[in-house]
């Protein structure tokens, strides 16, 4: 449980923004200069704000209303930085055992094996960091936080210093210490991508001020929030089948069956799906020879038309819910209103790498 | 001695000059500097009137038993205050060049402020640190104006290397010492420049840059 409530001015710049959190990732989402890091320097303690409440898991860290003020190294408080800032003078094993030369506690908390384990860094260990990739480099940032024993953990855009490549490396780590480690995250970034992947909670920030919060699947599928045409709904679905002869797998869950491209997963294993609103298209009756595999069956709940050519159409397949950005004609000439039922047909290969991530359920 | 002595305070003052605001700052800088600009003469006299023997703090100081005038340990304070502002100027350089950005996140991790000062600012400007004492301790073999001034001259005592030098070019048949002198001034100078270089070159080795 996470509560911030922070107003800081510096300039032209103004920062007012409260929320409150609960799960294990919370992302802070917004375009660059939206005050997403400010927001995490003072939840770290790195900025003194001029107004602010800082409560983790009900320790109150900050709040200038009564003059507590916890400093920086007495927070546990784990900060991975875009940059992964290891210490250059010390080795790999040196910078993961850093914060636990300064823990009052001697026991608890994950061993150097286990996070070493955790993010495949054993091989590393007596390397310097100089002598490492950026992808190497952050999975020690992050093992190196966690070892510190931290109450929450503050990742700011950690994987924006990356390439693709890279970024594809360390995802997956990242979702296994949400699944294995157990420590609250909040993640900051502005790629939907990451954010539809790893978080519980998601909270919005548009010049300084909280555009929207709460739970992930909710706020994904708001149109206006996000940049280009990222929104999308977001499912919770368990492997069902391989087909192995087509290279092809079966998710099944709240709206039907999915199929998607073969996933090296087994099979109950749960992922986590975003539909890209443009990626679905709607069609009022059956059609015939189709080449897209998925044909859900659902009643349109909402149209909003957009600014331009677009409108949304918001369908409810079984207990979920999809989002499909249609044009503003096809939404005439379908006669498309709350109430009819209608088909919301996805391409398979519309689901790649960047739109489906594994979770624990 | 005089290197070894001004040491401390002078990463105290590089640290104060590298990292803090405070009012008088212009001033202490200005104080420091003062050394490297005024004619060692000056200094050497400025010294005398504070701390010879009815100087301004050497009386006080006389009476607890710590004597500069005429004695060794002149010699050294006046090396040391010569030697002082390029110490300063090459340890400020060098915190000022440290990362900012890793004593944060030192921080995060739980190191309170005088630990990062100790494990990650002092061994990331160890380069510049170390250039400052040996620059310090060169400024130091060659002092005279200072010296001579201050404690005078006296063999054994209170001699630098270069009135020593200065000394047997002035009696018959002394070019041969004065000759030695150099050759040794000339090695102990080269000895310091280049095992300066080989501790800063290991220690950028270590940083991997």
């Amino acid at each position: 449980m996470i509560e911030v409530a922070v107003r800081h001015a510096r300039g032209a710049f103004a920062l007012d923004a409260a929320f409150t959190a609960e799960g294990r990732v919370t992302a802070l989402f917004g375009r660059s200069g939206s005050g997403k890091s400010t927001l995490v320097d003072v939840i770290a303690g790195l900025l003194r704000p001029d107004h602010g409440r800082v409560v983790v898991d009900g320790v109150t860290l900050l709040d200038t209303e009564c003059g507590v003020r916890v400093p920086v190294h007495r927070r546990r408080i784990g900060y991975v930085f875009q940059e992964a800032r290891l210490l250059p003078h010390l080795s790999v094993r040196q910078n993961l055992l850093f914060g636990r030369w300064f823990s009052r506690e001697r026991s608890g908390g994950p061993s150097l094996e286990a996070v070493a384990d955790l993010l495949g860094m054993a091989p590393l260990l007596d390397r310097r960091p100089a002598g490492l990739s950026g992808g190497e480099r952050q999975r020690v940032a992050i093992g190196r936080a966690l070892l510190a024993r931290p109450r929450l953990l503050l990742m700011d855009e950690p994987l924006s210093a990356l390439d693709e490549a890279r970024k594809a490396e360390i995802l997956p780590y990242v979702a296994r210490l949400r699944d294995e480690a157990r420590v609250p995250i909040v993640y900051v970034s502005h790629a939907v991508a990451e954010v539809a992947r790893l978080a519980d909670t998601v909270v919005v920030l548009d010049h300084g001020r909280v555009a929207a919060c709460g739970p992930a699947a909710e706020v994904l599928r708001r149109g206006a929030l996000f940049p280009g045409h990222e929104t999308g709904a977001l499912l919770h679905l368990r492997i069902a089948a391989h087909d192995e002869a087509f290279g092809l797998t079966h998710l099944d869950g709240p709206p039907g069956r999915l199929t998607v491209p073969r996933l090296g997963l087994p099979i109950g294993a749960g992922v986590r799906v975003r539909v890209r609103a443009r990626d679905v298209l709607v069609a009022r009756e059956a059609p015939r020879s189709l080449s897209a595999r998925n044909v859900l069956f659902g009643t349109v709940t909402a149209v909003t038309p957009g600014d331009g050519p677009h409108a949304r159409v918001e369908i409810a397949c079984g207990d979920a819910s999809l989002v499909a950005e249609v044009t503003r004609l096809a939404v005439h000439e379908l006669a498309l209103a709350p109430g009819l039922p209608v088909l919301a047909i996805v391409k398979s290969v519309a689901f790649d790498e960047e739109t489906i991530g594994v979770v624990e359920i | 001695m005089a290197t070894l002595a001004s040491l401390l305070p002078g990463l105290a003052v590089a640290y104060l000059l590298a990292r803090r605001e405070f009012r008088g700052r212009a001033l202490l800088d200005g104080l420091v500097h003062l050394p490297l600009i005024l004619p060692p003469v000056v200094t050497g006299y400025l010294l005398l009137l504070a701390f010879g023997r009815r100087g301004w703090f050497g009386a006080a100081l006389a009476e607890i038993g710590i004597v500069f005038s005429f004695r060794w340990t002149g010699a050294a304070l006046a090396c040391a205050v010569m030697g002082f502002p390029l110490m300063v100027r090459a340890m400020r350089l060098s915190l000022e060049a440290v990362d900012r950005k890793l004593e944060q996140a030192a921080g995060t991790l739980g190191a309170p402020p005088a630990a990062v000062f100790l494990v990650v600012t002092l061994p990331l400007s160890l380069p510049g640190i170390l250039a400052g004492a040996v620059l310090a301790f060169a400024k130091a073999m060659g002092e005279f104006g200072a010296t001579i001034t201050f404690v005078s001259n006296i063999p054994g005592e209170t001699q630098t290397l270069p009135s020593a030098i200065y000394t047997l070019t002035q009696v018959p048949g002394g070019e041969a010492g004065a000759l030695r002198l150099t050759l040794v001034s000339v090695a102990l100078s080269m000895a310091a420049l280049l095992a300066s270089e080989w501790l800063a070159r290991r220690a950028r080795r270590r940083l991997g840059a």
